[in-house]
């Protein structure tokens, strides 16, 4: 009894210890990562074409998943304001939900099991099938080559992102609330100015935007980096990157909103 | 300039606890294509490793082109890199680039080439290989000894002096088994390089190469010319190039006693 | 995929990224109502702001002609003083008068600026005499109530 007890303390522990010490390797392949960056802004179009792959490819889902998003806040934002008569408030209640908070969150959740898995899986896959070790024995730093611009690609990415996301959600949100449902345009864009202020509350929504960027990122290559190079260890490794970076980004909201908002 | 690029001393290597490699002596001449065999596990693959640089020896010494390996620093190691050429086991090509790109890694990472030698470079050396007319390709589209033969294409493509073969005939048809052989030959001799090919395909190497090692259990328990190793009477070589089941090398792995497992001593 | 294709998609991206960016600040955000133009700074005090905050727009005739800049406590007078910084495009005279006002019944706070008679025009830096604080509704149904117990005394006397 006691026995088993002592067991499962000293499992909790090594498995802290365990954590702790895999953040501090993550932590070390950040700043690798950062210190190999200067290759990849020499030959940009390294990094354009990880925009491409981690920005463009995610565009339709973020637009779509906007547009919903601002539609259903549209329609609940309705119901819940003309019971206090204050539909008008209703862009306010749309854009300011958007810019803080859904914007910048979901469009980073879509993002990390969109270009975050993908990520993961592609360079766990170049581990396996030892594209990176051949990298390597032709004289080529695979941080430099291979980490660095999907790092950068993925960081640009982000913020646009969830600038789209945010302005496809205020759309539906119109859509839904002045085209469908009948509420004076003029109220809910002037409410909306008069509510939503650009270094308060845009600015913050992109600042998150950048941090969740840079954190999915770092999560997604580090988990592929790190992969065992097997077939399971890759697929571990992506479901470990979606999982991880979603509580990162919620965990970073709540700090980052905490700071940001605070007495406002 | 020392005739032999490679010359390994009582070389030994650890992994953790586990000793891989035992007091290992082998020589490399120049224009060479040397095999190094054994049965899966022995330590063959970690010596190629050691050779390349991606892991230092735990005692003894490893000279490549007289540069000792285990005091080199990355800079010198990258350097050392530049004039070595590795084919992959399965190839290693870079899956999101095309057969053309693939050849020009290299040539882009390394030089300032204008775009009009790069071209030119690739498709001379897609040529030795037989596949330009394949360069727009993706490696997915490739078959098995043709992927084998872009990876040799890419690796000679800085004209290494020398190429280090992790396991180029694993699961080759015996066409592209004897054309893979034929290439690697026939690229050591023109371009002058030399050739270091681990592998556990026996017919196909003793056709080609120059000597032969045999590793096992981490030391070298033979070696010879391919005339030597066909006559050789060592019961290890003797069960390895003919195929045998039982010899040195036992069929089972270490087990109690089987009636006992069975249940029938009793 | 050719280079030339990716970079054209790439280059889209952006472009739609930063629109948004612009439509969020401009159209969404209160950056389009910012006067890029010079503004002239005009001092106020208040017995009672009430819910007033910075960036509050403050409107002649309903129209945005200025914003709160600041917000502060007098403590020698008890008062609440508001600084408004004001577009240059516009001048007032100088015994305009403030009063802040709510917009609907439970909206936001705004400063109501009304046009005075005087010649001379506000200059930076002068302060308004004539202000009226915010209405404190618990005060105002206080008031309401008190009246009312007055007319029905009233009423009941004779």
């Amino acid at each position: 009894m006691m026995q088993a007890l002592i067991g499962h303390i000293r499992g909790i522990g090594r498995r802290t210890v365990d954590r702790v010490s895999r953040m501090g390797v993550a932590a070390r392949f950040f700043l690798l990562v950062l210190l190999h960056s200067g290759p990849s802004f020499r030959r940009f179009h390294l990094i354009i074409r990880e925009i491409f792959t981690a920005g463009v490819l995610s565009l339709i889902i973020i637009l779509v998943s906007g547009l919903f998003v601002g539609m259903v806040l549209g329609l609940q934002g309705y119901e819940t304001l003309q019971t206090y008569g204050a539909e008008e408030s209703l862009g306010v209640l749309v854009s300011l939900s958007l810019v803080r908070e859904l914007g910048p969150v979901v469009a980073a959740l879509l993002f990390a099991s969109r270009a975050g898995s993908a990520i993961t899986a592609e360079i766990g896959l170049m581990k396996a099938t030892e594209q990176i070790a051949a990298m390597e024995m032709m004289a080529v730093d695979p941080i430099a080559r291979v980490v660095a611009p999907r790092f950068w690609g993925a960081v640009i990415s982000m913020p646009l992102l969830a600038a789209l996301f945010s302005a496809m959600g205020v759309l539906g949100g119109y859509l839904v609330g002045v085209v469908l449902i009948g509420v004076d345009a003029g109220a809910f864009w002037s409410q909306m100015q008069a509510a939503v202020d650009f270094k308060e509350d845009i600015l913050n929504g992109v600042i998150k935007s950048v941090v969740f960027g840079i954190a999915v990122t770092i999560i997604a290559l580090f988990e592929g980096y790190d992969a065992p190079p097997t077939a399971e260890g890759v697929s571990r490794a992506t479901t470990r990157t979606v999982v991880t970076s979603s509580l990162a980004i919620l965990g970073l909201d709540f700090v980052l909103t905490a700071f940001m908002f605070r007495g406002v | 300039m020392s005739d032999n690029l490679i010359a390994i001393k009582d070389l030994s290597f650890s992994y953790g606890q586990r000793l891989v490699l035992k007091g290992i002596n082998l020589t490399a001449r120049r224009g060479q294509v040397i095999a190094i065999m054994g049965n899966s596990g022995c330590g063959k693959t970690t010596l190629l490793r050691l050779i390349g640089g991606a892991m230092k020896p735990t005692s003894g010494s490893l000279k490549v082109d007289g540069i000792e390996m285990g005091q080199i620093d990355q800079v010198s190691l990258y350097q050392l890199r530049r004039r070595m050429g590795m084919l992959f086991q399965f190839g290693a090509l870079f899956t999101d680039m095309s057969v053309f790109e693939n050849v020009a890694f290299q040539l882009r990472e390394h030089t300032d080439l204008p775009e009009a030698m790069i071209r030119d470079l690739v498709f001379m050396k897609l040529n030795a290989v037989g596949l330009r007319g394949a360069h727009e390709l993706m490696p997915s589209e490739l078959s098995g000894g043709m992927a084998r033969r872009v990876a040799l294409a890419r690796s000679i493509s800085l004209d290494p002096m020398l190429i280090l073969y992790d396991e180029p005939f694993a699961g080759l048809d015996p066409i592209s088994l004897g054309v893979t052989g034929n290439l690697i030959r026939r690229l050591t001799d023109t371009l002058g390089m030399t050739s270091i090919v681990v592998t556990h395909d026996v017919q196909e190497s003793l056709k080609m190469v120059d000597y032969v090692y045999f590793v096992s259990e981490g030391v070298i328990v033979a070696e010879g010319t391919p005339a030597e190793i066909k006559a050789s009477q060592l019961p290890y070589v003797h069960q390895f190039v003919h195929g045998e089941e039982n010899g040195p090398v036992p069929f089972h792995f270490p087990a109690a006693d089987y009636a006992a497992d069975l249940g029938l001593a009793a | 995929m050719q280079r030339a294709t990716l970079d054209l998609w790439v280059g889209l991206f952006v472009v739609a990224g930063i629109v948004a960016v612009l439509f969020l600040a401009l159209k969404v955000g209160n950056l389009g109502s910012y006067d890029n133009g010079e503004t002239y700074t005009v001092k106020a005090s208040f017995d009672n702001i009430g819910g007033l905050k910075p960036r509050a727009p403050v409107k002649s005739a309903g129209v945005v002609v200025g914003r709160v800049a600041e917000i502060g406590f007098d403590p020698e007078n008890y008062e609440a003083f508001v600084t408004l910084s004001l577009a240059a495009r516009y001048s007032f005279p100088r015994d305009s008068s403030a009063a802040i006002m709510t917009s609907g019944l439970l909206g936001e706070q705004y400063i109501s600026l009304e046009a005075g008679g005087d010649e001379k025009m506000l200059a930076n830096g002068d302060a308004l005499k004539i202000t009226q604080g915010a209405v404190v509704l618990e005060n105002l149904i206080g008031q309401f109530l008190y009246n009312k117990n007055e007319s029905q005394t009233e009423q009941a006397a004779p």
